[in-house]
């Protein structure tokens, strides 16, 4: 053992150079990531005159104003897109919990015929793209009515096969004994479900909210198919409109406040709970 | 012990059974029948007959022509770059102990923030203006390069720009990924090396590369099927008429040929998106054949 600690000592002597160069590297793609975001602060709170007075755009400001956050609010519905986002994340996650809730106490406690075959079903829908199924589902909710409703918006996304299969695992890992028990006591189903699995899982449902929060607060794609209505946007549909046509003119700084305005809460949301998250990612979540 | 045969399973699973039902299985089958009903009217629901038109219409189509070479310029660049930088990346993460946390937290911060919100940076950076050329193009200036409109310019900067941001946004899932990988390895083995005298380069190829192998090839796979879908990152880039900027891809195909000005075309939309579910099943068992020749699973 002392030849191998020798060893160690020897090549990490050897090795300061290569130090160097490596911390040089992480720092360089830091200022990458984090560029952008400094960047969205500082410009937003740059005023519309001295920001388009500036050719060579400066890296700081003596005069920060909050002229473009009260633009950003006035000028364009954003608080409205801010609320529609919360009430469509709220719901969309407590109606997913409830569901995969339910399921993943099916698949993992009780018996009942077909159980596996559904399961593998279940599974086997996992590989199946969303952009397969979209095409329906706009037609589906156009036929309903649905169109610039939060129904609309919502129902598609209720469920996630794989936080069902998530969920599952876990259940399974508590021990049979604990039902078993229970079952003796006269507990029923339901109830043990409630007072027994969901606290003792409770890390893993946090992870699934978490996920899923970050997924409605981002999702772009089907509100904009589903919503032609300002009064429904959800944010990522607010800030390609603000882009467009927003503010009348190239107002960048309101662009930027109104960006700040919308990463804020998941910015928090990370900084809160960035282990989870990662933890939870890292176990099977994946992005586009 | 306790019931083997429980009817009230089917009652907890009801509420996945009907929207997995209704919003999974049922358009599946449908996109299916869309793609071959010809002559579809979205206003009155019906059809003029029954084959393989709507394929040849898109096959034909200089904008889904187009979509495709964008996507596959966009696949080709973007996944081994990704995956090799965030490796890169992961090795030098590996290596420290101080501020390791903290470097492993900020470079996932994009996972969680909005593409489109950032994407609109990206292009404030990139963009030149009546007003200004653009910090990075100030930056190209400095250098001796000479100014290019980065957002409604020449192709081959616009794809420089996508396949930035685009490295930019899918990094984060990587760097996590490979980093747990690389954590993972028994020192043991990088101990005994050593007193063996191996060099870094024989450890790397020798000892981690085959333990990370299957985190790589997971990331590869993904990889290629994420970038195969890319859409939100392109709009926020170059706005939803990405028809106009010549930059759209298949995804964009297919939402543009649903909804919008040039939509309400639900039968080209679903051989659109059948022609990329193929193409991606093709790539995914291309890999897999060669990760069962290549990949190390303990």
């Amino acid at each position: 053992m002392d030849k191998i600690k020798e060893l160690e000592r020897k090549s990490r002597a050897r090795n300061t150079a290569w130090t160097v160069a490596v911390f040089a590297l992480l720092v360089l793609w830091a200022v990458i990531v984090l560029f952008p975001f400094y960047w969205m602060l500082l410009t937003s709170v740059k005023s519309y005159a001295s920001y388009n007075a500036e050719y060579v755009p400066k890296f700081f400001t003596l005069s920060p104003t909050i002229e473009n956050y009260v633009q950003a609010f006035t000028a364009v519905p954003l608080a409205k897109y801010f609320v529609n986002t919360i009430i469509f994340t709220v719901v969309t996650t407590g109606l997913m919990l409830i569901i995969v809730v339910l399921s993943a106490f099916a698949f993992s406690r009780l018996e009942f015929k077909g159980k596996n075959l559904v399961f593998t079903l279940f599974l086997s829908l996992m590989m199946i793209p969303n952009e397969l199924v979209i095409i329906t589902n706009f037609v589906t909710i156009t036929n309903a009515g649905l169109r610039n409703s939060f129904a609309g918006l919502i129902l598609p996304s209720v469920t996630s096969v794989f936080y069902i299969y998530l969920l599952k695992e876990n259940f399974e890992q508590i021990p049979d004994e604990l039902y078993k028990a229970a079952k003796v006591d006269g507990t029923s189903d339901f109830k043990y479900l409630w007072k027994v699995m969901i606290p003792i899982c409770r890390p893993t449902i946090v992870t699934v909210v978490i996920l899923k929060v970050i997924e409605c607060w981002n999702s772009y794609v089907w509100p904009r198919l589903i919503t032609d209505d300002e009064n429904y946007f959800l944010v990522s549909n607010g800030i390609q409109t603000i882009r467009e046509s927003g503010f009348g003119r190239e107002n960048i700084p309101a662009m930027m406040a109104a960006v700040v305005v919308i990463s804020v809460p998941l910015i928090i949301l990370f900084l809160v709970f960035h282990k989870k998250i990662m933890e939870g990612v890292s176990r099977g979540g994946t992005k586009g | 012990m306790y019931n083997r045969n429980n009817p009230k399973g089917w009652l907890y699973l009801l509420p996945a059974l009907l929207f997995i039902t209704v919003f999974m299985v049922y358009p599946l089958i449908d996109v299916f029948v869309y793609s071959f009903e010809e002559g579809y009217n979205f206003a009155s629901q019906t059809y003029t007959g029954v084959g393989l038109y709507n394929y040849s219409y898109i096959l034909h189509d200089p904008y889904f022509l187009q979509a495709i070479r964008n996507t596959f310029i966009l696949v080709i660049i973007t996944v081994p770059l990704s995956t090799g930088i965030a490796l890169l990346i992961s090795l030098a993460l590996n290596s420290i102990k101080k501020l390791k946390d903290l470097f492993q937290t900020v470079f996932f911060l994009p996972y969680v923030t909005n593409t489109l919100a950032v994407g609109l940076v990206f292009m404030i950076l990139f963009k030149k203006t009546a007003y200004t050329e653009g910090l990075i193009n100030l930056l190209l200036n400095s250098v001796g390069i000479s100014s290019v409109d980065f957002i409604e310019g020449p192709y081959w900067a616009k794809m420089f720009v996508l396949c930035f941001y685009t490295v930019w946004v899918v990094l984060p899932f990587k760097i996590l990924i490979l980093t747990s990988a690389l954590a993972s390895v028994n020192k043991d083995y990088y101990n005994v090396a050593r007193i063996d005298g191996t060099s870094r380069l024989r450890m790397f190829t020798r000892i981690t590369l085959p333990m990370i192998s299957p985190s790589l090839f997971y990331l590869i796979i993904t990889g290629f099927i994420g970038a195969f879908k890319a859409y939100s990152d392109v709009v926020a880039l170059f706005g939803t008429d990405l028809n106009a900027a010549g930059m759209n891809t298949i995804v964009g195909y297919v939402y543009d040929m649903l909804y919008g000005n040039s939509g309400g075309y639900p039968s080209f939309a679903s051989a659109a998106a059948l022609v990329l579910f193929a193409i991606v099943l093709t790539i995914t068992v291309i890999n897999l054949l060669v990760s069962r020749k290549n990949v190390h699973y303990q």
